[in-house]
């Protein structure tokens, strides 16, 4: 299966942590203006920064297109909380969300809810699966016609549309149903980066991602990831067309100056292997284009150095030079993430009337 | 100069998941849409309320074992829907009701502390206890807190919290905590700078001694379910006797009722509108269901417009899960019969008749004038307002009975500060370097 749709862009809004929202109010509605798929902005326990996901709700009035895709920790966290959050992101952006599966590996963090110890990533990730099922669980415990307003009978909902779903897992379990109705995309988009994830990661990823994000630095080595996610996929018995691709470029369009950032603290460079991008607007947009032409991925997450200098130069350089060459959308034709990602909205799987399932 | 009426304080609650929800109407809108958040919020603003406030409840009630379908079910997440409403507004509190049960210290602080910087210091966080084990199946902890335990945790958690919101120097420099205790404990940077209101507002909703005395040592408001005159006054007193033990002065704690309120042209209109309502909240089903609740037995054989039933409650029952606990249910059961028999009701009459009458029923007159009676006898330092619709519900209080409260100088005319600390008058928390 090759690439051939026009690439997917998202773009991180990482660097240095802002504490109001008008810095990343500001970078997501030029993000919004190129038409991008969705921002992501990453999210630990363990360096300065706001809550990823209530930074991104509080973007999502003054937003209307733009997809909004916070880091959320599966570790120390509650899965039941983990899932009506993100239903509520989806909410109230009226079905943009999605959420990207964390982990919270370090001594540190595990010292600050002092419950358990740090645990290898094996486990981490094995756990970060189990979370992410039962949010998905979660999401489909409320059928999409769960609500009636029946003045007849004096019931609100048909409660045989309500499912407890009894999730039993390694360290936890839940009984359900949500709290939170079956959010507006029936499921946000789940988003698994596999960088630092290792072998258990890849393994979430096939079996729960919506979205991948991967590292290579070349693109016959993405195009080598992107064909082992599916079929990983295609063995789980999932439709590989419903996988998303993106590989992520460290995006430095400084040229030789440099620019203070202004914010708290610069989060930490991560070591695993990137394609570190470094030039003008104008290459970068030749290199997207070319590695798309090769089949390497379905799109690309640009994490650039300097959120602020930089995405204005994605978006008034790069996207306008893919727009120009018809290689990318000038305006979203959707109204949801799923729909900016060609993925169909999901069938609840615990809808049994006919027509009980996707709306 | 003294003024005629002490000032007072007002809170709009979401009518959502509420048996005082009135969805069967035709201007009853989502309970979950964001539209339907933001024009309640907006309304609360345009009204100059202190704060806006959101409920919770963490598993969805159940009855004989079935998720109860009677009354709206489903609710947002409240963080998260009070992040984006600071987006839409610019001066109005935003209170989250959050359990100290089901949540960590370091992740509730922080999720809080975010939400403050977020909306330029306008939190707020009602500390609830709820422990049940019914509850407790939805998350990783289960349901094991004894219920002796449920303020010995919150007050640890808050104490935690409130370490975590001070560890950040007012110059910006984190410093490490540290904290030991029976449940948690905590060893770390906090990742948030100190937040605009040091501090968010802390409410309290517990009605017990010791909830009160928990309350009494550190919150800043009480949400409280005294709503009448005399019960107010006596829970006034009561809460406001207690600061003291703890060095604080009597205006420290506000007290806010939860109250509801329907207005008319006439008195009497009103009055027959608040009836028609309670004909709406208890329909033929949910009268049945209010004395399941209280027989603890399966009912469903009774006629709602029929007589009591004659065979008492069964006093340990577990038929409801996810409710706040009844009093004496033998003793409410005495009492109805009594009132049943004496008025020759129906059960559905019944229960019209004693659960939940509307708090202020009038003209926006008479509804303005017995607020700031509440107030100036000291049964309240203000309300939480609870409309009975969704999202219109508070529409014509804001534009008939605000304005009348301003005209007897009981109520702001605009807002003079940014943080809902500065709303209710309540002096930013010291930093404790
Ligand atoms: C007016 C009022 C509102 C409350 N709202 C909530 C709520 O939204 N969610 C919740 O879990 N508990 C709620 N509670 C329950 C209390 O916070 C508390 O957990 C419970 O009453 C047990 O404490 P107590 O024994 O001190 O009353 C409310 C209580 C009162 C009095």
């Amino acid at each position: 299966m090759s690439a051939t749709r026009s690439p997917h862009l998202a773009v991180a809004l990482d660097g240095p942590a802002h504490c109001g929202a008008e810095h990343y109010a500001e970078l997501a509605g030029l993000a919004e203006r190129g038409a991008l798929d969705f921002v992501t902005l990453g999210d630990s326990f363990a360096r300065p920064g706001l809550d990823a996901l209530a930074v991104l709700a509080r973007l999502a009035p003054g937003t209307r297109r733009i997809g909004l895709v916070p880091t959320v920790t599966t570790t120390h966290t509650e899965p039941f909380h983990v899932s009506t959050s993100v239903a509520t992101l989806d909410w109230v952006s009226r079905g943009r969300a999605g959420w990207s599966v964390g982990v919270s590996a370090t001594e540190a963090e595990a010292r600050l809810f002092g419950r358990r110890p740090a645990a290898p990533l094996d486990a981490l990730w094995r756990e970060a699966g189990e979370v992410a099922d039962v949010v998905a669980r979660l999401w489909d415990s409320w059928e999409d016609d769960a609500e009636i307003r029946s003045t007849a009978t004096g019931r609100f909902i048909d409660r045989k549309k309500l499912h407890h779903v009894d999730f039993q897992g390694s360290s936890f379990r839940v009984r359900g149903p949500s709290t939170v109705p079956r959010p507006p995309q029936g499921r946000p988009v789940t988003v698994v980066d596999l960088t630092g994830a290792g072998e258990p990661g890849h393994r979430v990823a096939a079996a729960h991602a919506d979205v991948v994000l991967v590292r290579a630095a070349t693109p016959e080595r993405a195009a080598r990831l992107r064909a082992d996610l599916h079929r990983a996929a295609g063995a789980r018995g999932r439709d590989p067309r419903q996988l998303r691709v993106l590989v992520s470029i460290a995006v430095d369009l400084g040229g030789s100056e440099s620019v203070p950032q202004p914010g708290l603290e610069a989060r930490p460079r991560t070591a695993a292997p990137v394609a570190h991008f470094s030039g003008g607007p104008v290459e970068l947009a030749e290199l997207i284009a070319r590695w798309h032409r090769a089949g390497a991925a379905d799109g690309f997450h640009l994490a650039p150095i300097a959120p602020h200098r930089d995405l204005e130069r994605i978006v008034n350089g790069t996207v306008a030079l893919l727009q120009h060459r018809s290689l990318f959308r000038t305006f979203h034709p959707g109204g949801t993430l799923r729909e900016h990602l060609g993925l169909a909205r999901p069938a609840n799987q615990y809808a049994t009337a006919p027509g009980g399932g996707a709306a | 100069m003294t003024a005629l009426h002490r000032e007072l304080h007002l809170a709009a609650h979401f009518p959502g998941v509420n048996n005082t929800t009135v969805w069967a109407d035709e201007r009853s809108g989502s309970q979950i849409d964001f539209t339907s958040f933001e024009h309640l919020a907006r309304t609360a603003e345009r009204g100059l309320f202190d704060f806006f406030f959101l409920a919770e409840g963490l598993r969805l009630r159940e009855h004989k074992g079935r998720v109860h379908d009677l009354d709206v079910v489903g609710r947002p997440e409240s963080i998260t829907v009070l992040n984006a409403l600071a987006a839409v507004t610019d001066r109005l509190g935003l209170a989250a009701t959050v359990s100290a049960t089901f949540n960590e210290p370091y992740e509730l602080a922080r999720r809080l502390a975010s939400l403050d910087h977020l909306s330029g210091g306008r939190a707020g966080w009602n500390v609830v206890t709820t422990s049940d084990a019914f509850t407790g199946e939805n998350f990783r902890r289960g349901g094991y807190l004894d219920r002796a335990d449920r303020y010995r945790r919150a007050e640890e958690f808050l104490h935690a919290a409130r370490k975590l919101w001070d560890s950040w120097t007012p110059d910006g420099a984190a410093r490490p905590v540290e904290h030991t205790g029976a449940h948690f404990t905590i060893e770390g940077e906090f990742t948030v700078p100190r937040s605009p209101q040091g501090h968010p507002v802390v409410i309290q909703a517990g009605d017990s001694a010791e909830g009160r005395d928990f309350a009494a040592a550190s919150a800043d408001v009480i949400f409280s379910r005294h709503g009448t005159l005399e019960a107010g006054r006596a829970f006034y007193a009561d809460v406001k006797a207690r600061l003291a033990a703890h060095g604080r002065h009597p205006d420290d704690l506000k007290i806010m009722p939860g109250v509801t309120f329907v207005l008319g042209d006439t008195d009497a209109e009103a009055r027959e509108r608040a009836a028609e309502i309670r004909r709406q909240q208890i329909s033929p089903q949910n009268a049945i269901l209010a004395l399941e609740r209280i027989w603890g037995r399966d009912l469903s054989s009774y006629d709602p417009d029929g007589p009591l039933p004659e065979i008492d409650p069964e006093p340990d029952s577990t038929l409801a899960q996810g409710r706040v606990r009844m009093d004496d249910p033998l003793e409410i059961a005495a009492r109805w019969r009594a009132l049943s028999k004496a008025k020759g009701l129906s059960i559905r009459q019944t229960v019209i008749e004693t659960t939940g009458r509307q708090s202020f029923v009038g003209t926006p007159r008479t509804v303005a004038e017995e607020l700031l009676r509440f107030v100036d006898l000291r049964a309240a330092d203000g309300f939480i307002l609870v409309p009975h619709i969704t999202p219109g519900g508070l529409d014509e209080f804001v534009d008939r009975v605000v304005p009348l409260l301003q005209e007897r100088g009981a109520f702001r005319t605009e807002y003079s500060g940014r943080t809902l600390r500065s709303h209710l008058g309540l002096a930013e928390p010291i930093w404790k370097g």
